[in-house]
């Protein structure tokens, strides 16, 4: 499935990524990291801990609403992968970043931003060997 | 006050990630994808984010500490072992397999599509498992 080149766009949303990263650790002194707020959501460790990270999970989902309200339309979702292959990626991801102690906003942005050493190695290996999968899906197994 | 300022920091992430693309698996596999339908965008993604975090921590770290906690909580674990190595190559496999990462599903939850939601149902089945997993670690070694 062929997708359009957004280079305007996708460095708008890329800078507003980066704003709220900037912000979070302004006021609550924190990492932006999805993994960390969806696993804090789902097992808090503490009543206040769970609070902030539910607030900005809220925040997150309103984000396409948001979208919707200025524009009339929801942002475009298109899921080019079959159901099996959505839920088994689904828990690998989970396993991966929990072990990985975090994902693509945690590490790529945050930790990079840092120049946290463990950040930078995390990042790489998941860009290779996410690179590799789709490789090996879309051009050995040809799914 | 201070949730309501969370929630508007995470309104602006949810903003950034659908505006960016990377709400929609087919534009983050087509990333990946250079020997096929390669579309660059999400180079800009990833470099406008980095770059503006770059300087936003340079700012906020000048300050004494942040506005509304006691103090900045950043990972201070510097170990490059297996278990982070281990994850993050795990972790890219999924992200390969699926075209969703966590930090675009959980905007894109918003969006109301049972794909997504199916997507995010399977990491936390994932991360609950690692959990389980992991907490069991220490009774073993006993």
């Amino acid at each position: 499935m062929e997708t359009v080149f957004t280079p305007w766009a996708s460095l708008g949303g890329g800078i507003l990524i980066g704003l709220a990263a900037t912000l979070l650790m302004l006021t609550l002194g924190r990492v932006m990291g999805a993994t960390g707020v969806l696993s804090g959501v789902i097992a808090p460790t503490s009543r206040q801990d769970f609070a902030w990270r539910a607030a900005v999970l809220a925040g997150m989902v309103s984000g396409p609403l948001a979208i919707f309200a200025v524009s009339g339309a929801m942002p475009t979702v298109d899921v080019p992968v079959s159901l099996p292959m959505l839920l088994i990626g689904g828990v690998v991801v989970g396993l991966g970043v929990t072990y990985g102690s975090g994902c693509t906003s945690g590490h790529g942005v945050c930790g990079m931003a840092r120049l946290s050493l463990r950040s930078v190695v995390a990042t790489v290996t998941f860009m290779i060997f996410t690179f590799a999968t789709v490789y090996v899906v879309r051009h050995v197994l040809g799914m | 006050m201070r949730l309501f300022v969370t929630y508007l920091i995470g309104l602006v992430f949810g903003v950034g990630i659908s505006i960016s693309g990377m709400v929609n698996p087919a534009k983050v596999l087509n990333f990946f994808d250079i020997a096929g339908s390669w579309d660059p965008s999400l180079i800009f993604v990833m470099g406008g984010a980095l770059v503006t975090t770059f300087i936003g921590y340079r700012l906020v770290f000048g300050r004494a500490g942040p506005v509304m906690a006691p103090r900045f909580e950043v990972p201070t674990n510097r170990a490059l072992d297996m278990r982070l190595i281990g994850g993050a190559a795990v972790f890219g496999i999924g992200w390969g397999i699926a075209g969703f990462c966590p930090g675009g599903a959980l905007p894109a939850l918003g969006t109301g599509r049972m794909e997504v939601v199916y997507f995010v149902a399977a990491v936390i089945v994932g991360i609950l498992i690692a959990k389980l997993t992991l907490g069991i670690k220490p009774v073993r070694t006993v």
